[in-house]
């Protein structure tokens, strides 16, 4: 039984053994539900991310049409189905073109955070001595640090607060990034750690493997099992950084590009004299993004954990009800 | 309490145990597995009935089926009666109070089975509070008689004590306690002694012996260790993929076993004395032969805890090992064996005296110039599943260190993989599958394989086969030695087992809390030890022969410490 635990899914192919469709496989009952529904969430949100320019009907900054100048704070009419802010803009147009702004951060945030934090939690874990100390410091340094804080300097330290679209983007980006380093730094090192001492990296060491080849062969592809996990954990704590950032006012200018965070801070006055569509669609879509991509990661956590993982339950072996039931009249004379 | 009541009119009258028709699948990830098909089992008061079988034929799903502590994934059809009471059907509350008072468990590792934040008193005390309404003080008496009944000595002093005070041993025997203390009709033993060393093994078993005898109690013992079960069964039931072999007294078992598979099991079990590599041997055959390794005053110490003193984990050994020979190392845990066998393939550092392995000084070894030296050496470790990467293939696992030393190019390389696999009786196809895909012995096999792939002159084999069942360990250890005759490489062979090392090794060492207390020829070490800790060490196994191990039992406990 060990062996089919940590064999993983039987799906040979490769399709079979991607993270996401080997975790739907092996779900059963509410956990399915739960992934089912995070992957649902997730999917949408990718797919409005990319379809944006063909979705929405007006562009992110858009204030005016052939017919003329959009009206302000306007209620949801068939021009303008969820209304439009104070600023003149179409609300279901910034909702739809700030997944796109959310999502291109994600990708940035992750992939930079990612390969920074993978190769120095190998080094540290592996190589330890002063080396190790000197990054657990750094990274439990930056941990002390409330991460909002943190991305709030971060963005005044790159852009001094204001910025253009790539600009807006990689500020936001690379503040999570200082953040998340920490994050899979301590995942690979405790990893690493923990593989150092299994007998599979000893016999590499035993034949005499140099540090780089047990790394790179033996403890990299060990290791990164709870990487997807911890990316969309991470890609969810990405979104509400950014749109923290926005509703605080270190975001990106609204004529850059959308941003959720941004127009929820606008929305603030609007919330007090009865215009809720403003703030119910952007907030909404904060809520349903983080949701999706925590439900998704923490689907992953319980399926990758088979004492978590709930299953089917057996079918009654052979004879059953004849041999329980007379096991059942004995019980009682 | 209805439970109690009724086991105290079966005690007299009925079997304590009845088990019909048991069957149990599990929920996997590969679809539902049977694990136990059809099992009955009848034991009567006072009886020690063994149930043996390999790794995965159902014994412990059996016994933990018996107090009712299946996994939820589990599903059981059958009847299991405790004293009258139908624990398949139990559940909740009815199945606590059956739990303490009727039946208790014994589990494997008695370091695990306790709580390390409770002291022992409090822990068994819990067990007889939980069973009706007990004053503290009187449940702490009863904790009290419950550890001297199991030999703890000054139980007054040591039940305020915590586990982690107590040595291994006794630990077992707290755990023994507890189980004890609201007086079971009937006892379930998981590999009780498993985890132990053969000396204190021997204490255990006296100690459950003791309690059948005093106690009437019965025991369901679960074991793999056919010594074990000569030593102490009544009566035997050997599993095999969940369903029941055979089933008979034990003298009759071990005389004349019935069914194919007891009769191969019986065989593959190694007996002292039998098949010695040594026979016949007198004296050292080392003559002209190039030293290997030379240890001369060894010490290994490991640093100790802020401001505590250094553990010795070798302390002052000098031993030698010839070209071709196969040296037996032989110790109960914590003896320094494994320490040793690790430092001459520099996995640890050498902290006193002198240990040369191919003339190189390995007190302050540099990895770099160690290296060259390294593709000399051949390493089998003791767990075959944690010894293969996972995501490599078996091809490039063996491959792993022809490509480390860069011997030839790929297709060499796959050519001599080829050859490596067939050498060890695995077909050249297997080089394709990962390691999970094959069974334990296969794994150790390829293990074998890799370790010998750069021709080493020297393997060091630690406890190779502990992991293994004992048809299984037959099969690795037969090749093993056919290995070693035919490449004649020399091999420091590491085990806590003397049937095993005295099956493959000529010269033995053993080992006694880091220093070497006795060596020599194998057949002569086995058969005429010198050394008193030697001579407990090998009056301590239980031989597989119910007559032999009751006359071996006499004989120990007639001898002076």
């Amino acid at each position: 039984m060990a062996t089919s635990t940590s064999a993983g899914p039987v799906g040979g192919s490769v399709w079979g053994r991607l993270p996401v469709v080997s975790h739907l496989r092996m779900s059963v009952g509410l956990q399915r539900g739960m992934l089912v529904a995070g992957v649902v969430l997730t999917a949408v949100f990718l797919f409005v991310a990319i379809f944006a320019p063909l979705l929405a009907p007006y562009g992110f900054a858009q204030t005016s049409d052939a017919a003329g100048p959009f009206p302000t704070q306007a209620p949801p009419s068939p021009q303008h189905p969820w209304g439009t802010t104070v600023g003149g803009f179409d609300v279901l147009s910034r909702t739809l073109w700030g997944a796109r702004t959310a999502a291109a951060v994600i990708v940035v945030a992750v992939v930079l955070s990612i390969f920074a934090g993978v190769v120095l939690g190998l080094l540290s874990g592996y190589l330890g001595g002063w080396l190790d100390r000197v990054l657990v410091v750094v990274a439990d340094a930056i941990y002390a640090f409330p991460s909002l804080l943190l991305a709030i300097v971060m963005s005044i330290v790159i852009s001094h607060g204001q910025s253009s679209l790539w600009g807006g983007i990689f500020a936001a980006a690379i503040s999570i990034t200082v953040v998340f380093i920490p994050q899979y730094f301590r995942v690979i090192r405790a990893e690493t750690i923990r593989l150092k001492a299994e007998p599979f990296v000893e016999s590499a060491m035993v034949i005499g493997a140099s540090s780089w080849r047990i790394m790179g062969r033996h403890i990299f592809r060990n290791a990164t099992r709870t990487l997807p996990l911890i990316f969309t954990l991470n890609a969810s704590e990405a979104v509400l950084t950014l749109a923290g950032l926005g509703f605080l006012g270190f975001g990106i200018e609204p004529t850059a590009a959308a941003e959720w965070g941004y127009d929820l801070n606008r929305a603030l006055s609007d919330a007090t004299s009865g215009i809720w569509w403003t703030g119910i669609y952007p907030g909404s879509a904060i809520v349903l993004t983080v949701m999706g991509l925590t439900l998704l990661g923490e689907s992953m956590n319980d399926l990758a954990d088979p004492r978590l993982r709930g299953r089917r339950r057996a079918k009654t072996p052979r004879h059953g009800t004849t041999a329980a039931g007379a096991a059942g009249k004995d019980a009682a004379a | 309490m209805s439970a109690a009541t009724g086991a105290d009119a079966d005690r007299t009258t009925g079997p304590v145990l009845d088990i019909r028709h048991l069957a149990v699948t599990f929920a996997t990830d590969a679809g539902d597995v049977a694990a136990v098909r059809d099992v009955s089992l009848s034991v009567a008061p006072g009886e020690v009935v063994a149930i043996v079988g390999e790794s995965g034929s159902g014994k412990t799903v059996t016994a933990r089926a018996v107090l009712g502590l299946l996994a939820e994934t589990a599903s059981s059809t059958g009847a299991v009666l405790v004293s009258g009471h139908n624990v398949v059907a139990l559940s909740g509350a009815d199945l606590r109070a059956l739990r303490g008072p009727d039946v208790a468990m014994v589990f494997q590792e008695p370091s695990t089975a306790l709580n390390p934040v409770y002291t022992v008193g409090w822990q068994i005390a819990e067990g007889i509070r939980a069973h009706g309404k007990v004053s503290r003080k009187e449940a702490r008496n009863r904790a009290i008689e419950a550890l001297r009944k199991v030999g703890i000595p000054d139980p007054e002093q040591r039940v305020d004590h915590y586990p982690h005070q107590f040595s291994g041993g006794q630990k077992q025997r707290v755990v023994i306690a507890s189980a004890l203390a609201l007086n079971p009709a009937l006892i379930v033993a998981d590999e009780p002694t498993t985890a132990l060393d053969v000396t204190v093994q021997a204490e255990i078993l006296d100690l459950l012996r003791d309690l059948r005898d005093t106690y009437n109690t019965a025991i369901v013992l679960i074991t793999h260790n056919m010594g074990v079960v000569a030593d102490l069964a009544d009566r035997v039931m050997v599993m095999y993929h969940g369903d029941v072999v055979e089933e008979a007294p034990v003298g009759e078992l071990f005389a004349r076993p019935r069914e194919r598979y007891t009769q191969d099991l019986l065989a593959a079990v190694p007996h002292l004395g039998r098949h010695s590599a040594s026979a016949g041997m007198t004296e050292r055959d080392r003559a002209g032969r190039e030293l290997l390794v030379e240890a001369d005053r060894l010490s290994i110490e490991f640093p100790g805890r802020l401001g505590a003193p250094g553990f010795k984990a070798v302390d002052g050994v000098s031993l030698s090992i010839a070209a071709g020979e196969v040296y037996g190392l032989v110790g109960e845990s914590g003896s320094g064996k494994t320490t040793i066998g690790r430092a001459i393939a520099g996995l640890n550092r050498v902290t006193g005296g002198s240990l040369k392995v191919f003339g190189y000084q390995m007190h302050g070894f540099h990895e770099r110039t160690f290296k060259p030296l390294r593709k000399e050496i051949g390493f089998v470790f003791q767990d075959p599943a944690a010894s293969f990467n996972p995501h490599l293939s078996i091809g490039d696992c063996v491959a792993e260190p022809l490509f480390v030393h860069r011997q030839g190019d790929a297709a060499a390389i796959r050519r001599r993989v080829a050859e490596l696999l067939e050498s060890v009786h695995l077909p050249a196809s297997y080089a394709g599958r990962f390691p999970h895909e094959l069974s334990g012995g296969q794994r150790q096999r390829v293990s074998l394989a890799r370790a010998l792939a750069l021709n080493p002159r020297l393997l060091i084999a630690d406890e190779p086969t502990s992991a293994l069942d004992v048809s299984v360990q037959a099969k690795v250890l037969e090749l093993f030695r056919e290995l070693q005759q035919q490449l004649g490489f020399a091999a420091l062979f590491i085990s806590h087992d003397l049937a095993v090392v005295d099956m493959l090794s000529h010269w033995v060492g053993v080992l006694l809390r880091g220093k070497l207390v006795e060596e020599g020829v194998g057949s002569r070490v086995m058969g005429d030890p010198q050394h008193p800790y030697t001579r407990r060490l090998i009056a301590s196994l239980p031989v597989p022969d119910p007559e032999e191990q009751a006359r071996r039992r006499e004989a120990l406990r007639g001898a002076p410490d």
